[in-house]
């Protein structure tokens, strides 16, 4: 991931109408808090997502009901779930499912709250198939590429929830490395 | 020749022939209750093509990677279905190789009948249309419900799909809410659009909820992992997978690649060809079965993740169904190639009107449906409406697999037009007029355009009697009856001297060869020879006035008009004719400019496919069109001066010197319809050129009784954008002209009339 990525998926992102907030993983609670609506379901970071978030300081907010009955899924109005990758490119996430559920969690609700790690950011859909290919092959995954919320024309207008998330949040966890890294600074992201 | 015109739109098409009624009057129909709304929906999904494609670096390299992966694909075929075998069945899935239809509804009948499946939801897939899987899943009691929204109104409406990925653009808003009260009586019917799609999310949901089985399509298949790519935007395809156990997927065999890779080009194509979406909101890559937890929610205490193993059952259905044999037809093999994205559809001037009701076979629909339904269905059901394509060629561009859509649409017409030769028909002195290569019985006004050339010529002998007597009221009734030429459009009127007669009266060129910077042949095209023949002397006057020397020497046809009505080796020979013509002419390092941009783009595209490639090669780089040619000139340092710029000064004159141009579809598609801009532009006109596909006449189309009005429907927008304009019009081909004529009630000119000096 590069400075210019990041800039480039949040820019798209604003194009989505998709709200984006950034900051480190230590505030990751803080900014899911303030995305979510109520009642909210979620999954488990590390569970949902990547491996390392399980480790990392991001955690979810103890108001996320993260073992959720097919009830407590119906009733609510927000799903938090990770995301493995963001395309920057198109401004969209890579939402894989998994036992735990992070699909019906990012699906069936009304708003849908990503997290996603900057350091996942690739460029382009090239980038996000060649990570794709060796996981579908050795681990059998099932990922969908995410792009705003959902949307139809078919009732003669664009909705949006057509029938899964109306609304869509990002949480973007800033790479702790490149915040100390040479590129980030003012200077290198006014001359992209 | 007007009044005539005038009396026969007073009185209607008098079309004997019950079929050639029939259809007019269902395209009619369509016009009036389906017209409008497609045509705003196609409009809008082409223009957002354009600009989605217009934004992405590097287009043009992606479609050719896109068409290389088809085409390895397509090759390795059956190895890749073994393939995809093996990988779904180490992942646990079943993969079942369907002959045809009733083999796949056969088996996908067992799996719901062994699961004890009440009712199936089902995402939207042309495949599953194209099997009717629905009726036969009813015939056991399996309640289907299509969970697409706009196929679910279909549902609800019992109507076909109009359109391959907006199935329901033909219904308005309007239609939809009227739909849902009549269906449900709700006590607060849905109005909004937001409204009415809340109302069918909440009632597909439950539904959703308690159904048994999932059946989807799929829009590419990996067989390296299995996985498989649906592209969709409203999220019906993840629900429709996730909430049910037993997945069903349905697919043409035709849609596998090799590798998970190979997905990126057509992800970043798909959306943007069909409906101008950079990316659509869901791309789901599922290598079944899935992960995910199956939520009970019959019992919903139960926690959605329950620690076990989801219990998932998965089978791949793949259907040949003529498609492996298509891969051993060279014409039908392209259409392998086809990701379903609509583009063809949606650039499509005719369809823009009349949309897939009209353009449709049993399944599938707009250009490319000729291809599928030849394979699929047979040439029968292909021959219904064939017809509709004008070979504009202004879907070619928009392919994302660049299939030639046109060529697919000939070849098949040629097919349709042998296997229904019938002898009986022979007319003997029609046969005397028409010698064309064709086998007797082809319908008579087939015929009579294909041999365009021969009449011409013939008319131009006798002009002005073959004038009269054409356009006199008996020749029309009897021409429209038999030969289906509807009498509301005007004849071309011939011409007493031709093109080159013309030339040769006035001593051949007027700058002689060593004091020449060039030597150019204009082509004397049957139109420009016979008919208009102004525009060719323009030229002449035009390319002198440069410095160019010019021949016009009597050459025969393109073969564009038989090409036209799929007289393929009458095309053929035309094509080997003309290059004989021509060859000693490009020995001499002569070019050749042409005037006509039917014909141009028929030695850059067609004649490929008719005369060997050394040639077909020699004559495209050899040939340009006639702006082409005088921007070329000026480019290398001719003098403008000898060109009309617009005259300065006072008055109207100030009116000649803005432009309204529309550029001729096929100059777009071999990508010459910008020179005419350019060179006026650079003389110091000001141009505005027309944003349509296609003006909708298409050469012969315009004049067959059962599509006049669909022609002129399709030319509205080209009437509504230069209808009051005070500019001076001009179109370089022939039927623009024609079709502008009958629009905007004042004869175009060919652009280089504008700029050539006066006579
Ligand atoms: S023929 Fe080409 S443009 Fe038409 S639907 Fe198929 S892929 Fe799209």
């Amino acid at each position: 991931m590069s400075l210019a990525d990041a800039s480039t998926f949040t820019r798209r992102l604003d194009d989505l109408g998709v709200a984006v907030a950034t900051g480190p993983p230590e505030e990751c609670a803080t900014m899911v808090e303030a995305a979510a609506g109520e009642p909210v379901v979620g999954v488990p970071l590390g569970r949902s997502g990547p491996e390392g978030l399980a480790d990392s300081p991001a955690t979810l907010p103890d108001r996320v009901e993260t073992e959720p009955t097919t009830a407590d899924l119906r009733a609510a109005h927000t799903g938090v779930t990770a995301a493995s990758l963001g395309v920057a490119e198109y401004g969209s996430v890579a939402l894989e499912a998994d036992p735990a559920g992070t699909e019906p969690v990012s699906l069936f609700i009304d708003r849908h709250v990503v997290v996603l790690r900057e350091a996942d950011i690739v460029p382009d859909m090239p980038d996000a198939f060649d990570w794709l290919g060796p996981r579908a092959r050795d681990e059998s995954v099932d990922v969908v590429f995410a792009t705003g919320p959902s949307a139809t024309a078919d009732m003669g207008g664009l909705v949006h929830g057509a029938h899964g998330p109306k609304e869509v949040h990002v949480v973007l966890l800033r790479d702790d490395d490149a915040a100390d890294g040479p590129n980030d600074t003012p200077d290198a992201e006014a001359e992209r | 020749m007007s009044s005539d015109a005038e009396r026969g739109a007073g009185e209607g098409p008098e079309a004997s022939d019950p079929d050639r009624e029939a259809k007019a009057e269902r395209i009619r129909e369509l016009l009036a209750t389906e017209g409008d709304a497609v045509a705003e929906n196609t409009r809008g999904f082409n223009a957002g093509r354009y600009e989605s494609t217009g934004r992405l670096d590097g287009y043009e390299a992606l479609k050719d990677e896109a068409r290389a992966i088809k085409e390895d694909a397509i090759e390795r075929l059956p190895d890749l279905i073994d393939e995809v075998r093996e990988t779904v069945e180490a992942n646990g899935g079943t993969v079942y190789l369907a002959d045809d239809a009733a083999d796949a509804n056969r088996y996908i009948r067992e799996i719901a009948a062994e699961r004890g499946a009440e009712r199936a939801v089902k995402s939207k897939s042309m495949t599953s249309e194209e099997i009717e899987v629905n009726d036969a899943l009813a015939a056991d009691d399996v309640d289907v419900v299509e969970t697409d929204l706009g196929e679910w109104v279909l549902q609800l409406a019992d109507e076909e799909p109009s359109h391959i990925v907006a199935p329901a653009i033909h219904k308005s808003r309007e239609a939809i809410a009227e739909l849902f009260a009549e269906r449900f009586d709700p006590d607060d019917p849905p109005e909004t659009a937001e409204e009415l799609t809340m109302f069918a999310r909440e009632r597909l949901g439950e539904l959703i909820e308690d159904a048994d089985l999932g059946m989807t399509g799929a829009n590419f298949i990996a067989a390296d992992s299995g996985t498989m790519l649906l592209v969709t935007s409203e999220g019906n395809a993840r629900k429709t997978v996730t909430a049910t156990d037993t997945h069903v997927a349905v697919a043409g065999v035709e849609k596998l690649v090799p590798t998970v890779e190979e997905f990126s080009p057509f992800v970043e194509l798909i959306g943007r060809s069909g409906t101008g979406q950079d990316v659509t909101s869901y791309i789901s890559t599922l290598t079944p079965p899935v992960d995910s937890p199956v939520p009970d929610f019959g019992s919903d205490q139960e926690p959605l993740a329950d620690g076990s193993d989801a219990d998932r059952d998965f089978h791949l259905v793949l259907i040949d169904n003529g498609r492996l044999a298509m891969r051993d037809d060279e014409t039908l093999k392209e259409t392998l190639y086809c990701i379903r994205c609509s583009a063809c559809s949606n650039a499509c001037g005719n369809f823009q009107s009349v949309g897939g009701h009209a353009f449709g076979g049993e399944t599938y629909s707009g250009g490319i449906a000729t291809g599928w339904e030849a394979g699929i269905e047979g040439l029968d059901v292909a021959a219904e409406f064939n017809d509709l394509c004008t070979g504009c060629s202004r879907c070619v561009p928009a392919c994302p697999v660049g299939i030639d859509i046109p060529w697919i649409n000939t070849a098949v017409r040629d097919r349709i037009n042998r296997g229904e030769a019938d002898p009986s028909q022979l007319d003997w002195a029609f046969e005397e007029l028409v010698p064309d290569e064709e086998p007797g019985g082809l319908d008579l006004g087939t015929r009579l355009v294909g041999n365009y050339a021969t009449l011409a010529e013939w008319g131009h002998k006798t002009a002005p009697v073959a004038n009269r007597l054409a356009n006199a009221g008996p020749v029309r009734a009897l021409a429209e009856r038999v030969a289906g030429i509807d009498r509301r459009r005007d004849l071309p009127e011939f011409a007493r001297e031709s093109l080159v007669e013309w030339f040769d009266a006035r001593g051949g060129p007027a700058v002689p060869a060593d004091e020449a910077t060039r030597e150019a042949v204009v082509y004397p095209d049957t139109a420009t020879n016979y008919v208009d023949v102004e525009r060719g002397k323009a030229t002449v006057r035009a390319l002198e006035a440069l410095g160019v020397h010019v021949r016009v020497p009597d050459l025969p046809g393109s073969g564009r008009p038989p090409l036209s009505q799929g007289m393929v080796a009458t095309a053929e020979a035309a094509a080997e004719d003309l290059y004989a013509g021509l060859a000693p002419h490009l020995d001499a390092g002569r070019d050749v400019v042409v005037i006509e941009p039917s014909d141009l783009a028929t030695f850059r595209r067609e004649y490929e496919r008719f005369l060997p490639s050394e040639s077909s090669e020699r004559l495209a780089d050899a040939s340009y069109d006639a702006m082409e040619y005088v921007f070329g000139l000026l480019e290398n340092g001719a003098d403008p001066a000898g060109l009309r710029a617009p005259s300065e000064g006072t008055g109207p004159v100030a009116s000649g010197k803005r432009i309204a141009y529309h550029p001729h579809c096929q100059a777009r598609t071999v990508e010459v319809g910008e020179y005419a801009t350019a060179t006026f532009e650079r003389l110091g006109y000001d141009v505005r050129v027309s944003d349509t596909e296609c003006c909708g006449m298409a050469g012969s189309f315009g004049y067959k009784t059962d599509y006049y009005e669909l022609s002129v429907d399709v030319g509205e927008p080209l009437r509504e954008q230069f209808g009051d304009t005070d500019r001076t019009v001009v179109a370089p081909g022939t039927s623009c002209t024609e079709q502008l004529d009958a629009l905007l009630d004042a004869a175009p000119r060919h652009p280089i009339e504008v700029i050539a000096p006066r006579g």
